[in-house]
C-alpha cells in the first residue's frame, strides 16, 4: 500500500510540474491549471483513502470533513466574488493562508524535536509561515486602504527587526532548555517581524510585495516538507511532494519579484529597507521648466486618429480605475475595422501586480494577441502613427532615460515618445506616483487630452464614428 | 544525514526556475494565484496533523482550513481569469 500511495505522491508532483508548464501558452493554460488541480486532488486522496481504508484509522475525518467545507466555501466565496482590480488582494489573502497552513502543521510537529535538522525545518516552517501571514494581511490592508499606503517609519526601525532576528535564533537554540517557551517566543516575534518589514513598504512597491510573500508561502510549505519528511518513515513521500511544490511556487515568486524590481529599476533590498517617499529626496526636480502644452478635443483626436494606420495604446491603472477597458476594446475594434493596426503595450508595472493589467483587459475581451510587454513592444513605436497614453505616466517618463538627476531614471520605460504623435488623456496635470511632472507633455508631438478616461473615450468612438 | 530530501530540494528549485521563466507575462497573474493554489500542498501535512493529540488536532483543523481556501479558491480563481484570455 505504501508504495501506491508514494506513487500517488509522484504523480501529483509530475501533475503540478506539467501543468505549470502549460501555462507558457494562454492556449493550454487553461488545461494546465486543470490538471495541477487534479494533482492536488490526488495527493489529498493519497494522504486520506489508505487511512480510511485501513480498519484502524488515525485520522480525524470528522474534524477533517468540517474543516474541508469550511475552507471550500470561504475559497469559493473569494474566488467569485473578487473584481479583477481587486486581485492583487485576493493574492495577498491567499499567501497568508498559505503561510499559516504552513506554520499551524510546524506548531504540531513542535512537540518533538529530536535531530537538529529537524528542529532547524520545524523553526524556518514556524518563523517563514508565520511571517508570511501576518506580513500578507498587512499587505492585503495597505492594498484595501484599511492600513494607510504611505511608508511607515520610524527611528531604529532596522536595528528593531535586527534584534527581533536575533531573538528568534537564540530562541531556537534554547529549545532543549526553554521547550515550549521558545515555540511562544518565535510564533509571536515572527509575527511582529511580518508587519514590521511590510509596514514601512509603499503603496507604490506592493506588486514587489505580493510577489515576495508570493514566494515566501511557497518556501513556508517546503519548509513543511522538511519537517514531514523527519517526522517518520511513512510521511517521506509526502514530505518530498511538499518541498517539491514549495519549491516550484518559491521560485516562481522569485521571479516575479525580480522582474517587478526591474520594472522598477529597484533592487530588492531597496524595495524592502528604503521606504521610497517618506524622505521627500524626489523634489530634486522642482526647477522644471514651464510645460508647453497643447490641449486637443476628442474630435481634433478623431481626426488624427482617422488618418493613422498603426495605433499602441498604452494602458496604466488610471484606466483600470476609470473603468474604461471597455470603452478602449470598443474604440479599438471601431479602428480596426477600418483596417488598423491596433496594439496595446504593456508596462510590467502597469497594475498593481505582475501582469494584472493583462487580465484587466483579457477581462473586457481584449485579444491576448494584441498585447505586447515592454521588449516586444518598444522597437515598434518607432513607426508608430499614434500612441495613445490611457492614465499612465511614469512609465512613459522619457526623463527614465535621459535625465540622470531623475529618482525614476534608469527605470525601463515604454519609447512613446518616438511615436509620430503620442497622445495623453489624463484627469489633470497632476504628477505620478513618483511625483515628478512628465516633460513628454510638453513635447512638439505630444497632444493633451484632458478628461476622465472612460467619458473621454465615449466621446471619442462617437467623433470617430460622425466623421 | 540523510542528503537525499536536500537533492530534490535543490532540483525542485532548478525545475522551478526553468518552467517559470517561461511563463510569458501576460499570465504572470494567473501564475501567481494558481501558484498559489499549488502551495496549498501543505494541507497533505495539515491532514496528517489531525493524527496527534488533542492540541495537534486542532492545529491541523485550522491548517487543513487555510489550505483549502487556497487550494478551492487559489484553483477556480486561476480558471476564472484564465477563461478570459481569448484570441480573436
Amino acid at each position: 500500500m505504501e508504495l501506491y500511495v508514494n506513487i500517488a505522491y509522484l504523480i501529483s508532483s509530475v501533475c503540478f510540474i506539467y501543468g505549470l508548464k502549460m501555462l507558457s501558452h494562454p492556449k493550454t493554460a487553461r488545461n494546465g491549471n486543470m490538471i495541477a488541480s487534479l494533482g492536488m486532488l490526488l495527493a489529498i486522496l493519497a494522504t486520506t483513502v489508505p487511512d480510511a481504508l485501513s480498519g484502524n484509522s488515525l485520522l480525524n475525518f470528522r474534524m477533517i470533513f468540517i474543516a474541508m467545507i469550511l475552507g471550500s466555501i470561504l475559497g469559493g466565496f473569494f474566488a467569485f466574488k473578487v473584481e479583477m482590480t481587486q486581485m492583487p488582494q485576493l493574492v495577498a489573502i491567499f499567501n497568508g493562508f498559505g503561510g499559516g497552513a504552513s506554520a499551524f502543521v510546524a506548531a504540531e510537529a513542535f512537540g518533538v524535536l529530536d535531530s537538529t535538522f529537524f528542529v532547524v525545518s520545524v523553526v524556518l516552517s514556524l518563523v517563514v509561515g508565520t511571517l508570511t501571514l501576518t506580513g500578507s494581511f498587512i499587505a492585503f490592508g495597505k492594498l484595501q486602504g484599511i492600513v494607510t499606503t504611505k511608508p511607515v517609519t520610524f527611528p531604529g526601525q532596522q536595528i528593531i527587526n535586527g534584534i527581533l532576528a536575533i531573538t528568534v535564533l537564540f530562541s531556537a537554540y534554547m529549545i532543549p532548555n526553554y521547550g515550549i517557551n521558545s515555540f511562544y517566543i518565535i510564533v509571536v516575534i515572527s509575527a511582529l517581524l511580518g508587519i514590521l518589514l511590510v509596514i514601512p513598504i509603499g503603496g507604490a512597491d506592493m506588486p514587489v510585495v505580493i510577489s515576495l510573500l508570493n514566494s515566501y508561502s511557497g518556501i513556508a510549505a517546503a519548509m513543511t516538507g522538511f519537517v514531514l519528511y523527519g517526522s517518520g518513515d511513512e510521511t517521506k513521500a509526502a514530505g518530498s511532494a511538499l518541498i517539491i511544490c514549495g519549491s516550484l511556487v518559491g521560485a516562481s515568486g522569485m521571479i516575479l519579484t525580480q522582474i517587478m524590481c526591474k520594472g522598477m529599476n529597484r533592487s530588492l533590498t531597496n524595495v524592502i529597507f528604503g521606504a521610497v517617499g517618506s524622505d521627500g529626496s524626489a523634489e530634486s526636480d522642482s526647477d522644471g521648466k514651464q510645460l508647453n502644452i497643447k490641449s486637443y478635443s476628442t474630435e481634433e483626436a478623431a481626426m488624427i486618429f482617422d488618418a493613422a494606420e498603426k495605433i499602441i495604446v498604452v494602458p496604466g491603472y488610471g484606466l483600470a480605475v476609470a473603468q474604461a477597458q471597455h470603452a478602449i476594446r470598443e474604440v479599438a475594434e471601431f479602428l480596426e475595422g477600418k483596417g488598423k493596426n491596433v496594439l496595446y503595450a504593456i508596462h510590467p508595472v502597469a497594475g498593481r501586480m505582475p501582469g494584472h493589467m493583462n487580465v484587466l483587459l483579457a477581462e473586457a475581451n481584449i485579444s491576448y494577441e494584441q498585447l505586447k510587454d515592454l521588449d516586444e513592444i518598444n522597437p515598434e513605436f518607432e513607426d508608430c502613427d499614434v500612441a495613445l497614453v490611457l492614465g499612465a505616466n511614469d512609465v512613459v517618463n522619457p526623463a527614465a532615460r535621459s535625465d540622470q538627476s531623475s529618482p525614476i531614471y534608469g527605470m525601463p520605460i515604454l519609447n512613446v515618445d518616438k511615436a509620430k504623435t503620442v497622445m495623453v488623456n489624463k484627469r489633470s496635470m497632476n504628477a505620478g506616483f513618483a511625483g515628478i511632472q512628465n516633460q513628454l507633455f510638453g513635447y512638439d508631438n505630444t497632444i493633451m487630452i484632458f478628461g476622465d478616461a472612460k467619458d473621454m473615450l465615449t466621446q471619442l468612438l462617437n467623433d470617430l464614428k460622425e466623421l | 544525514m540523510d542528503i537525499t530530501i536536500v537533492t530534490i530540494f535543490v532540483l525542485a528549485v532548478f525545475v522551478g526556475f526553468e518552467i517559470i521563466t517561461k511563463v510569458p507575462p501576460t499570465l504572470h497573474t494567473p501564475l501567481m494565484s494558481g501558484s498559489n493554489a499549488i502551495s496549498g500542498i501543505a494541507i497533505i501535512g495539515a491532514l496528517l496533523a489531525t493524527k496527534g493529540t488533542e492540541i495537534g488536532m486542532w492545529l491541523g483543523f485550522v491548517a487543513v482550513i487555510f489550505a483549502m481556501v487556497n487550494v478551492v479558491g487559489g484553483f477556480l480563481v486561476t480558471d476564472r481569469m484564465l477563461k478570459m484570455f481569448k484570441r480573436k
